[in-house]
């Protein structure tokens, strides 16, 4: 396999790496290592220090720097004579379009993002250029190949969904440490220090009168002349006491649960007690604001540690003082960001005191900013091995030795005595949307859904398109571009806000929109249905979409809606799901001779729970592989050759 | 250990992989001494991956000078024989691991491995073998055996696009996680010796091929007093000769050691990168959950094959011995 023959494949042939993290560092040491000339390596990231225990290529000295530049430097030292060409820009820009992605062999992803994955998806099958794909996630990981007319595409499997939670359970009856996280992050750290122009649950009750509603908006500005820690405070009994007072003035809620407790800052912090032992002076030494640290001044150091009520209580006081005190040009357009310490303290602080008034279990800040910031648990074996893997993979690809393609999982625990257990890659999904082009069904409102929504809902966030455009029959009705002119421009604008009945060109029931991205070179055909209501816990976007592969994971909640105060808003609380594992693609049916169940555990695990336990149809011939079930209502198993 | 608490600069170094593994492994990999005999691309791989990990020290043992074969597979060497200054190639080496993570110290120790005794490698907690003999690997096994403290013992070593660890922890204890709860749990391991002297008609049918390929190898080497790795297609009819032997020997059919598995390692003894990756990425694993005493450890040799793409581990040991 190392020889002449396999060094020849190389030679004069063109690489697309995206992505120069994890994966990507271990990927480009490895391709320079094995012969590859003519690496191209796109990633838009600059270099973190939580990168460097694992993306080896970066030091310290780095950190700032583009993570793309720094590796194509590092690699050179010692393969100094191969072309490495990296770009410090987004895969998903217009400049890497259909004619860019061309001009290469293969093309291998090592990112960390279900979108970017899609979109590399998209433009490989419009390129017909092959695709190595992986990801890893603690000690799993995979590596899949996606060739054109030969195998499944990316997107011919579902993918684990952004996970998301009912407003109802965030705003009312949280009852996992996670959904007073996405309170804490999502609405009182965006309703207090981010756009206030933006939709915000934060003040949602079951009993709400509009009066009270109206007020409450400005409970949350400043008052005139109100000192820095009266306001802290106030805004503190406001979420913590006032609002679980009225969330508790309605009994029906609490039939079945345990009441929470309403907690005010007079009870867990005397009076004069923050000014006493903050010490603001340990923050003046510096002028980075990105320093700035409630644990610094008060005296704190472990972020393993778990805080009392009253450490997290000071905390929440010195963090929102520190942000009005050393950030306050930001106030108003911050959003949450894990690497902003003060930001992971006043949510880990909010969380844990929201935590204690419903008996939740608190935790430390370094679980706290691992569940808020989605952080992806990732060592460098596990990307290491994973790299070795797509090399292999992509000199089969190069020498076209199609019949050995294999989609390979390196597992925690062996399965069958394997721990990297490598399975024939599938057929393509005959009613996969993106590499078969079936129409999509969608039920929608089509009297109320304005084309905002649908563009938003349906366009963007689930088809995954960027520059899309939306045609009814010849009739254009919306589209994304430079080019475009003024009185275009205006005409789409006035497009969006129209209900979808009312459109120039209406759509109705029963009638068929074509969707397309230029870009992408994909075209969708959607036939619509129109449908009166939705359920607004199991269908939160007010429309569904069917024929469409990816899985559905709204957490099923076990409480009851709570009367139908509601929300200013449909759309629950999204939160992002790390993707960088894909799991064993799942079946309804399956002929099981043998079922390693560990295998299936793991990736089970690794989606979170929200896949089924997967089964593995085991050849049991020695020479042989493994091969994974498949629904066979949508899909024989087949052999490629 | 309790009551230690990680800085706060390792706390932001390690931040991701304490999340995978915990504070507690994180520690006590903080305190592990690590040595490593035989420096080419799978050790390179292994080397980088434990010093990012944050073990306490690593050292290196290779006296050999750098030659084009001994770094075809190895990122930490420039390939400019002029910035060697006579160096050898674990110094070579240790240059470039030192800038992996400041908060591990990597140094060198001169001279051959065969000759240290058992003071030696009382030093360390894990000692990996690799390019070295059969009789030298025997023989740094047994002086660790011993030694009243346990050390983790390993060998690795890359032919062509196939790989094998070996691993004898002696008597391990661990913990593993079963349903939420930790359970305690025990392997005994044999030693290299024990191991590859099971006859091989006592090994389960399963046994992959490239174990016995391997032993026939690695036995060639020793019988025509050959350097580690240093076959040619040449050597190619003797070995052929020397399977046959040991096969009847074994009462084994030759079927189980294919000629073309072997035509294999005999014609490209060069490492394979990617699977210099994936053999140093696993031994790196190994080793961590070794010196964390959490997760089942593999027992005792693990293979992989590019050409199938299997992972595959062995329990290569007698079974009436109770290892």
């Amino acid at each position: 396999m190392a020889s002449q023959q396999q060094f020849s494949a190389l030679k004069g042939k063109k690489v697309l790496m995206v992505g120069a993290g994890g994966i990507g560092c271990e990927l480009l040491k490895t391709l320079a290592l094995s012969g590859f000339q003519d690496i191209h390596i796109i990633d838009m990231d600059t270099i973190e220090v939580s990168n460097l225990n694992r993306q080896f290529l970066f030091r310290q000295s780095h950190v700032g720097q583009s993570k793309a530049k720094v590796a194509r430097e590092a690699v050179l030292k010692f393969r100094p004579h191969i072309k490495i060409t990296p770009y410090h820009a987004n895969v998903k820009d217009p400049d890497f379009n259909v004619d860019f992605f061309k001009q290469f062999n293969v093309v291998l992803n090592g990112l960390d993002n279900l979108d970017a994955r899609r979109h590399v998806n998209r433009l490989c099958l419009a390129a017909e250029v092959p695709l190595v794909e992986s990801g890893t996630t603690g000690f799993l990981g995979q590596v899949t190949v996606h060739v054109k007319g030969r195998t499944e595409c990316y997107e011919c499997q579902p993918k684990p969904a952004p996970k998301t939670y009912p407003v109802c359970t965030i705003t009312s009856t949280p009852s996992k440490f996670v959904h007073c996280i996405v309170w804490a992050k999502d609405l009182l750290f965006a309703k207090l220090f981010g756009d206030k122009n933006q939709e915000n649950d934060l003040n949602v009750h079951s009993s709400d009168v509009a009066s009270s509603s109206e007020k409450a908006e400005y409970v949350f500005e400043r008052r005139k002349d109100e000192d820095i820690d009266q306001y802290g405070r106030r805004i503190y009994d406001h979420v913590f006491g006032y609002n679980i007072e009225v969330a508790l003035s309605n009994e029906e809620t609490w039939k079945n649960r345990t009441r929470p407790k309403p907690i005010y800052s007079s009870d867990v912090l005397p009076n004069g007690l923050v000014q006493q032992n903050g010490n603001l002076d340990k923050n003046c030494a510096t002028d980075d604001l990105s320093s700035v640290s409630a644990m610094a001044s008060l005296g704190m150091k472990n972020p393993q540690d778990i805080w009392s009520l009253m450490e997290n209580s000071r905390i929440f006081l010195e963090a929102f003082k520190l942000f009005f005190m050393k950030r306050e040009k930001e106030i108003g357009n911050l959003t949450f960001d894990k690497d902003d310490q003060l930001a992971v303290e006043f949510v880990t602080a909010a969380a844990n005191i929201r935590a204690s008034s419903f008996d939740i279990p608190l935790k430390s800040l370094f679980e706290a900013k691992g569940i808020a910031g989605n952080i992806v648990h990732a060592v460098a074996t596990t990307n290491a091995i994973i790299a070795g893997l797509i090399v292999t993979e992509a000199i089969k690809v190069l020498q076209s030795d199609t019949k050995n393609y294999r989609m390979t999982y390196c597992l925690e625990h062996p399965t069958r005595k394997m721990l990297l257990m490598p399975v024939e890659p599938f057929e393509a999904n005959k009613s996969c949307y993106v590499c078969s082009e079936t129409p999509l069904k969608l039920e929608i409102n089509t009297r109320r859904a304005k084309l905002r929504d649908f563009v938003e809902k349906i366009v963007k966030a689930k088809l995954g398109m960027y520059f899309p455009l939306i045609m009814h029959g010849s009739a254009l009705l919306y589209e994304v571009g430079d080019d475009l002119d003024e009185d275009m421009v205006a005409n789409y604008a006035a497009n969006l806000e129209k209900v979808l009945s009312e459109l120039p060109s209406p759509i109705t029931s029963g009638i068929t929109v074509t969707v397309e991205d230029m870009k992408q070179e994909l075209t969708c055909n959607i036939n619509i249905k129109h449908r009166e209501e939705f359920d607004e816990e199991k269908e939160p976007d007010g429309m569904l979409l069917s024929g469409w592969t990816r899985a559905s994971s709204v957490e099923k909640d076990d409480n009851k809606p709570i009367g139908n105060g509601g929300s200013t808003s449909n759309a629950s609380v999204e939160v992002e799901k790390n993707d960088e594992i894909r799991t064993v693609p799942s079946g309804k049916k399956r002929k099981v001779r043998e079922v390693p169940m560990a295998a299936a555990q793991d990736f089970s695990n690794a989606a979170d729970g929200t896949r089924n336990h997967n089964e593995l149809e085991v050849i049991v011939d020695e020479d042989d592989f493994l091969m994974l079930g498949q629904d066979p209502g949508i899909n024989k198993k087949k052999r490629l050759q | 250990m309790d009551g230690e608490v990680l800085t706060e600069q390792e706390t932001a170094l390690y931040d991701r992989q304490i999340r995978v593994w915990g504070v507690d492994t994180q520690r006590r990999l903080s305190k592990a001494h690590i040595l490593v005999c035989g420096m080419k691309g799978t050790v390179a791989e292994f080397c980088k991956n434990i010093v990012l990990a944050g073990v306490s020290s690593l050292t290196l043992v290779d006296d050999r000078v750098a030659t084009e074969e001994a770094i075809s597979a190895n990122f930490l060497i420039p390939p400019d024989e002029n910035a060697y200054g006579g160096k050898t190639l674990a110094e070579l080496c240790c240059d470039s691991l030192k800038d992996f993570n400041p908060m591990v110290r990597v140094s060198v120790e001169k001279g051959d491995v065969s000759s240290f005794g058992g003071d030696f490698f009382d030093k360390y907690d894990v000692v990996v073998a690799s390019c070295c003999s059969l009789a030298t690997k025997k023989s740094i096994n047994e002086k660790c055996r011993k030694l009243s403290k346990h050390i983790a013992f390993y060998t690795v070593d890359c032919r062509d696009s196939c790989g094998e660890i070996f691993v004898d922890l002696q008597h391990h204890r661990y913990s593993k996680k079963k349903l939420d709860e930790n359970i305690e749990c025990q392997l005994q391991y044999p030693s290299i010796e024990e191991a590859i002297s099971v006859p091989w008609r006592a090994l389960p049918r399963k046994v992959t091929k490239l174990y016995f390929a391997m032993r026939v190898m690695e036995r060639f080497e020793e019988v025509e007093k050959r350097n580690p790795g240093d076959v040619s297609s040449a050597d190619l009819p003797g070995i052929l000769k020397l399977k046959k032997e040991l096969c009847e020997a074994n009462s084994l059919n030759e079927s189980h050691v294919p000629d073309k598995l072997l035509e294999r390692l005999v014609m490209c003894t060069r490492e394979f990168p990617p699977v210099c990756a994936i053999i140093g990425g696993i031994l790196g694993q190994e080793v961590i959950k070794a010196i964390s005493g959490k997760g089942e450890p593999l027992k005792n040799f693990f293979f992989f094959d590019a050409m199938d793409g299997k992972g595959i581990i062995e329990d290569i040991s007698s079974p009436d011995s109770g290892s």
